[in-house]
């Protein structure tokens, strides 16, 4: 039996979409069989961050709807050959699909494949309650700003109300010179405000929008720090124990130092 | 809480700096969380009413018809405040 993962975030533009694609991605390339599936309906984008817009016949809604069978509406990765994703409907709006439903689908699912992620929609209306509906764990995305922190605990409130809890965080967007220069929260002041365990912290990398543009997640590239932080999730997603590098992303003053200076790594 | 804030003030100003942006981020953060996390349900004020009420009844008698138990906000703090009336205390012993 897989395991079900919804990617939420309360607040949008955080990094639902490009999570979802990076942690489908790396965990089919550690030999897991992968189903993706982009619950933002109207909106959907994970089909292009996935590169799989042209392959696009049948959507979720199409499924739960009976118009045809789970295994026609999921489009074979590209790359991948134990990744799938089924794809959102575009021109139907988020009502279209019913918490019930979305329970039933991610039981199939979950017979198939060994992980399933749930793209969320923004917000906290039934789009949200659509995709943690079928969902055993919940991965909150957050960026260090007050906004983003604040949507994600009140998505933390809501998970905990329905019985879901503890969720794990990602935080997305870190910047570590200006952590260090004190113009950015840092994890621990995150982590004592949300008090959640923390899965994963992904820096901001151009390699994100240039893979995005390529429809490759960056996960594929072994040049994005990104990359190398959403493998880091990778591992701990499947029970290892990977300490978190926060400073070191982009190679702090120290750092630099004990390199100049021929101290020994990290 | 303000003093935080103000302290923090003062001492850059005393280094001829500006509070770095994180600081006030959070405090702000902190703010705000404080406001949206009192006002989640009406649940969370029951069940924090029956377990008072569970406590407090082993000192005394209360009243629990006449209970009332809100949080409070003003601008830049929350407070529990509690309205229990007393029927009668339970004799103490710390035997
Ligand atoms: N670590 C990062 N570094 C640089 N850019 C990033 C990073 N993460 C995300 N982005 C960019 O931020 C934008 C929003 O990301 P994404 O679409 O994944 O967010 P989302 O949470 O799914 O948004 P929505 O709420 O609209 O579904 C995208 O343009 C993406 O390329
Ligand atoms: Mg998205």
């Amino acid at each position: 039996m897989g395991e079900v993962l919804v990617v939420t975030s309360g607040k949008g533009g955080v990094g639902k979409t490009t999570t979802t694609a990076n942690l489908g991605t790396s965990l089919a390339m550690s030999g897991n069989k992968v189903a993706l599936v982009d619950a933002d309906i109207g909106l959907r984008n994970l089909d292009v961050v996935m590169g799989l817009e042209n392959r696009i016949v049948y959507d979720l809604v199409d499924v739960v709807e009976g118009f045809c069978r789970l295994k026609q509406a999921l489009i074979k990765d590209k790359r991948m050959e134990s990744l799938y994703l089924l794809p959102a409907a575009q021109t139907k709006d988020k009502t279209a699909v019913t918490p019930d439903q979305m329970r039933g689908l991610c039981q199939e699912l979950r017979g198939e494949f060994d992980f399933v992620l749930i793209d969320s929609p923004a917000g906290i209306e039934q789009g949200f309650r659509n995709a943690v509906a079928g969902a055993d764990k919940a991965i909150i995305v957050t960026t260090p700003e007050v906004a983003a922190v604040r949507d994600a605990d009140r998505i933390i409130g809501l998970l905990e109300a329905a019985n879901m809890r503890s969720p794990h965080l990602i935080i997305n967007r870190m910047r570590p010179s200006m952590v260090r220069r004190g113009d950015m929260m840092d994890i621990e002041d995150m982590l004592e405000i949300l008090a959640v365990d923390l899965l994963g912290v992904v820096p901001e990398d151009e390699q994100i929008v240039i893979s995005t543009n390529r429809g490759e997640p960056a996960v594929l590239s072994h040049s994005s720090k990104a990359g190398e932080a959403y493998r880091d999730i990778t591992r701990r997603l499947q029970g290892e124990v990977v300490p978190i590098q926060p400073l070191a992303l982009d190679g702090g003053i120290f750092q630099r130092l004990r390199k100049i200076m021929g101290f020994g790594q990290n | 809480m303000k003093g935080v804030e103000d302290l923090l003030d003062l001492i850059n100003r005393v280094f001829g700096r500006e509070t770095p942006s994180k600081e006030v981020a959070k405090e702000r953060l902190r703010l705000v969380l404080v406001h949206d996390r009192s006002s989640v349900s009406p649940q969370f004020l029951q069940s924090l009413r029956e377990d008072l009420l569970l406590v407090i009844s082993r000192y005394m008698d209360i009243d629990d018809r006449d209970m009332d138990v809100n949080l409070t906000t003003t601008e830049n703090q929350v407070a529990l405040v509690a309205n229990i009336p007393v029927k009668r205390l339970k004799r103490f012993s710390n035997a």
